[in-house]
């Protein structure tokens, strides 16, 4: 025990270096990206005022470092980073962090309970059509699936609008709270639940397509495995095989999928958050980029980029615990 | 050592007339026809037979394994006493396990990779008699030491991947006798280990087999293996037994042209020919949809006739003997010497 | 190969859908030759309200069929060409990382790794608007957030391959690298990325229609997803505007992928018992 559990560190330790490696990748790339914008922040500011003059505007450059060589700019930009400054947004008059840390939560509550709703969909419907492959259920289920597949986040989500907002007026239009109540606590989670209903179900319906063919491919796969013959030869009901020995099994890929496919979900959220006005990251990023506010746009990159490495790291640890054969296999 | 010929036939497990059809749209065919063989408390029966021949299918359908695509037929199958002729899922259940047990070829793949030792035999153990979870674990290591595993306490932890092919293998005997069954069918328990272990597990089998008085159905290729098990042997060919008896008659004395083209092609399990000549069958076994009409052996016999074109000659009982044979033109027994 | 995509039903129905869509875009000319833009009658017409207008009009009075018609073609181009970029560079980057190994490869993964960890379509966001939108941009952007699947994928195969003994037979007769990488390496490697591909033109259209949709289309273009955002202010009433293209895009994309299951089914004839 104590040889396997070194190796799961010694695994674990080597994936936590990797993602420091990419977040450097991922700072260095955000900086060139910010040179790339035509024009610097004074320029913006600049513009913005518009009756800045050459000298006003030397001297803003000189304070802010702007005048140092590329490299310089470099260093003082990642070691910025490293101690949570990613700059200052003029727009907002505030720093980028604060702006996006404020706008974080409810991008988080609309990703995780996405993926919960897509997994756990996903899952039964893939599990069920592999339970009756080739039946009349499994090829609705896959059409289905096929459809929801092919369906842009957008599109789910103006239909579900379209449909239950605006012709059934069951639900809100948008938004995380009803403005201008007083509500208790318990009111108030009702509200934000009745807000989230859609903007989830939008973002979640093309991932349960994903999870769905996945599980049921993964299912059809590990139900032809021989350690299935052996649970039925102990004697074991079908509900037990599948629950007991199947599934674990075929969750594995599902779980891989989910953290390859996080950093889409964070790009999804995007477009979901502007479609019902949700306050969240992926519409600041919106705002910003209308704003022309690249400091801001590029601290919501990186922010997510953390979040996202973060949720990977946790993915591993869930499928190492999950699949013992990890140590021996990466 | 050669097992004691004469054991008691009080019959544990009868099947008559056992076949097994792949069904098809253009017609079913038979990868089974017509099996019948009996398997007494005690007793070990060896099917032996090329690739191809149905017997793992054979003990599949006993345990009603097979895969949808096959469908089992018979005129008669008990065990125990209790009629499996055409059971239903509920019957077969209450019987796998606990009755008649299975071990399979490859014990990587037969064991559930993400399950440790011990949530796989505790889970046998308790699916057949109501026991505590501590007691369960007690006799989880009981199964491991009599399946002579060393230092069977910090073996429940591991995971199979994490044992030797010849460790997974004794696990999966353990978890076959979780259930104190009284018929085993070992379906070519040692073709997928290394020689030296393989001789060990087959002793351990003949052991168990012997203290617990079991019947066991051994499957195998393997014509030393046979000898070295088994108390009767029926030899399979394209899905049907061709000949059945004990092992010295049938080894010493083969009848059926295609048992002594086996024995002629194996040196009585040594690689010293002791004078013998190894001699390979010429051509190979028909696939189930393309068999001849008469015999399935003869478009490679030696011996074949008109008639063995047209008939498929019958199992039939040798009288005098408990030798059963399928041929029409049989070696007498002189012949062979 | 081919035979067998178009035997299996969905080959068969995904391939009609794509050349009915292929159609449009080559026919839209012919059909409506005074363009998408022109303005044919009054604002916001229900489809089938007035004769000739079968699709209505859009909030500006232009013919939505008509926009429909070029949409295709401004969807099919933008997801072709960002899937051959996106294809180069993750061949290229896959297969050197696969062949050479090592330093070259922890180098490139972890390089590839940077680029999925940022999410894609947010990435591509920023991209179009430090570039500014135009179509060429538009491209470049959703060809760098789709590199890296094919870059792994041909990885994985690149050092599958690599291990094959008619490759390392070239390496003792001496072949040179870059020629055993193009001779040997890459056809061998290539099938599952064919399998891919159809998947990323309909990855790019969903975006191209995304970005348009955000108002980050080319403003001189006009797109499905330029439509859908036309329609977006007015989706209470006048939702067909939103929707009618947003049918479009479904059924190309269905098509795309009804076409890469056919493929890989016929590619992996053993998978199709399962």
């Amino acid at each position: 025990m104590t040889a396997l559990n070194r190796h799961l560190l010694h695994y674990l330790g080597w994936r936590l270096l990797q993602s420091l490696v990419v977040i450097t990748i991922v700072v260095i790339g955000s900086f060139m990206l910010l040179h790339l914008v035509p024009g610097d922040m004074v320029d913006v500011l600049g513009g913005q005022r518009g009756d800045m003059d050459a000298e006003l505007m030397a001297t803003l450059r000189a304070r802010y470092g702007l005048d140092q060589p590329m490299l310089v700019q470099l260093f003082h930009y990642v070691t910025g980073v490293l101690q949570g400054d990613l700059g200052y947004s003029f727009r907002n008059s505030n720093t980028v962090l604060s702006l996006v840390l404020q706008r974080l939560p409810a991008t988080i509550l609309l990703v995780v309970c996405s993926v919960a709703v897509a997994v756990f969909i996903g899952t039964l419907a893939g599990v069920f059509a592999a339970r009756h492959v080739h039946r009349p259920i499994d090829v609705i289920i896959s059409m289905v699936v096929l459809i929801f597949y092919a369906t842009p986040v957008f599109m789910t989500g103006l239909g579900l609008v379209i449909i239950f907002s605006v012709k059934l007026k069951l639900l809100p239009v948008g938004g995380l709270i009803t403005p201008g109540v007083d509500m208790t606590t318990l009111q108030l989670i009702g509200d934000v639940a009745r807000h989230m209903i859609l903007p989830v179900l939008s973002l979640s319906l093309f991932y349960i397509a994903i999870y769905a063919r996945l599980a049921r491919a993964s299912m059809l796969q590990v139900l032809n495995q021989d350690y299935i013959r052996t649970a039925y030869a102990k004697g074991l009901g079908t509900s037990h095989v599948i629950i007991g020995h199947a599934l674990r099994n075929a969750l594995l890929p599902v779980v891989t999928m989910v953290g390859l496919q996080i950093a889409e979900l964070f790009g999804g959220a995007v477009l979901t958050e502007t479609i019902f006005s949700l306050p969240g990251v992926g519409r600041l990023a919106y705002d910003s980029v209308f704003e022309r506010d690249y400091p801001l746009i590029l601290g919501v990159l990186l922010v997510c980029s953390f979040v996202i490495i973060l949720v990977n790291l946790i993915i591993d640890l869930i499928y190492t615990l999950l699949d013992p054969r990890v140590e021996v296999s990466r | 050592m050669m097992p004691n010929a004469s054991v008691p036939r009080e019959s544990l497990l009868d099947v008559e007339g056992l076949s097994i059809l792949i069904k098809d749209k253009r017609g079913d065919v038979r990868a089974v026809e017509d099996v019948s063989f009996s398997v007494a408390a005690g007793e070990t029966l060896a099917l032996v037979g090329e690739s191809g021949a149905g017997k793992s299918l054979t003990a599949l359908a006993l345990m009603r394994l097979l895969p949808k695509t096959l469908a089992v037929e018979a005129k008669r199958i008990t065990l125990a006493g209790k009629d499996l002729t055409s059971p239903s899922e509920l019957d077969i259940r209450k019987v796998r396990g606990s009755i008649m047990a299975m071990i399979f070829q490859d014990p990587l793949s037969a064991l559930n990779p993400v399950l440790t030792v011990e949530r796989q035999l505790v889970e046998a153990i308790r699916l057949h008699e109501t026991i505590s979870r501590s007691d369960a674990r007690a006799r989880a290591l009981e199964l491991l030491d009599m399946v002579r595993i060393p230092a069977a306490a910090a073996r429940l932890g591991e995971y199979p991947h994490r044992l030797s092919g010849g460790m997974r293998q004794r696990v999966m005997i353990a978890m076959a006798l979780a259930g104190r069954p009284r018929l085993i069918l070992a379906d070519e328990p040692t073709t997928a280990l290394d020689v030296t272990i393989s001789g060990q597990i087959l002793e351990l089998l003949k052991e168990l087999q012997r203290d617990l008085g079991l019947g066991m159905l051994f499957i195998t290729h393997d014509l030393h293996v046979v000898r070295s098990v088994a108390h009767r042997v029926a030899v399979m060919y394209s899905g049907r037994v061709v000949e059945s008896g004990t092992v010295a008659d049938v080894f010493e004395r083969p009848r059926h042209p295609y048992t002594e083209g086996l024995i002629q092609a194996r040196p009585h399990g040594s690689f010293v020919t002791d004078g013998h000549r190894l001699r390979e069958i010429a051509g190979t076994v028909p696939v189930p949809s393309a068999r001849p009409p008469g015999c399935a052996f003869e478009p490679r016999c030696g011996r074949a006739e008109a008639d063995c074109r047209q008939i498929v000659p019958p199992l039939v009982l040798e009288p005098g003997t408990a030798r059963s044979l399928a041929c029409f033109h049989p070696l007498q027994q002189e012949q062979y010497a | 190969m081919l035979r067998r995509v178009l035997l299996s039903p969905a080959g068969f129905v995904g391939l009609l859908l794509l050349l009915m869509i292929v159609g449009m875009a080559l026919s839209a000319g012919y059909f409506f030759p005074k363009g998408p833009w022109a303005l044919v009658a009054r604002p916001y017409q229900w489809p089938g309200q007035r004769p000739g207008l079968p699709f209505g009009t859009d909030s500006l009075g232009r013919d939505i069929l008509a926009a429909i018609f070029y949409g295709a073609r401004v969807s099919l181009i933008v997801g072709l060409v960002a899937t051959v970029c996106a294809l180069a560079v993750g061949i290229t980057v896959g297969s050197l990382a696969g062949y050479f190994g090592r330093g070259v490869d922890a180098v490139l993964m972890r390089i590839t790794d940077a680029f999925q960890t940022i999410p894609g379509f947010l990435f591509a966001i920023v991209l179009v608007s430090i570039l500014s939108p135009s179509v060429t941009n538009i491209v470049i952007a959703i060809a760098v957030v789709s590199w890296p699947p094919v870059a792994r994928l041909t990885r994985a195969e690149v050092l599958r391959v690599r291990e094959t003994e008619y490759v390392q037979s070239c390496k003792i007769i001496g072949m040179s690298t870059p020629r055993i990488i193009l001779t040997q390496v890459l056809p061998n490697s290539l099938s599952p990325v064919i399998v891919v591909a159809a998947v990323l033109v309909a990855t790019a259209i969903i975006t191209e229609a995304g970005l348009s949709f955000l108002g980050l289309g080319d403003p001189n273009v006009m797109s499905w997803g330029t439509l859908i955002n036309v329609g977006r202010p007015s989706i209470r009433s006048t939702w067909f505007i939103c929707v009618l293209p947003g049918l479009f895009v479904v059924m190309t994309v269905l098509a795309l992928n009804l076409l890469g299951d056919a493929i890989n089914d016929a590619l992996n004839p053993h998978f199709r018992k399962r």
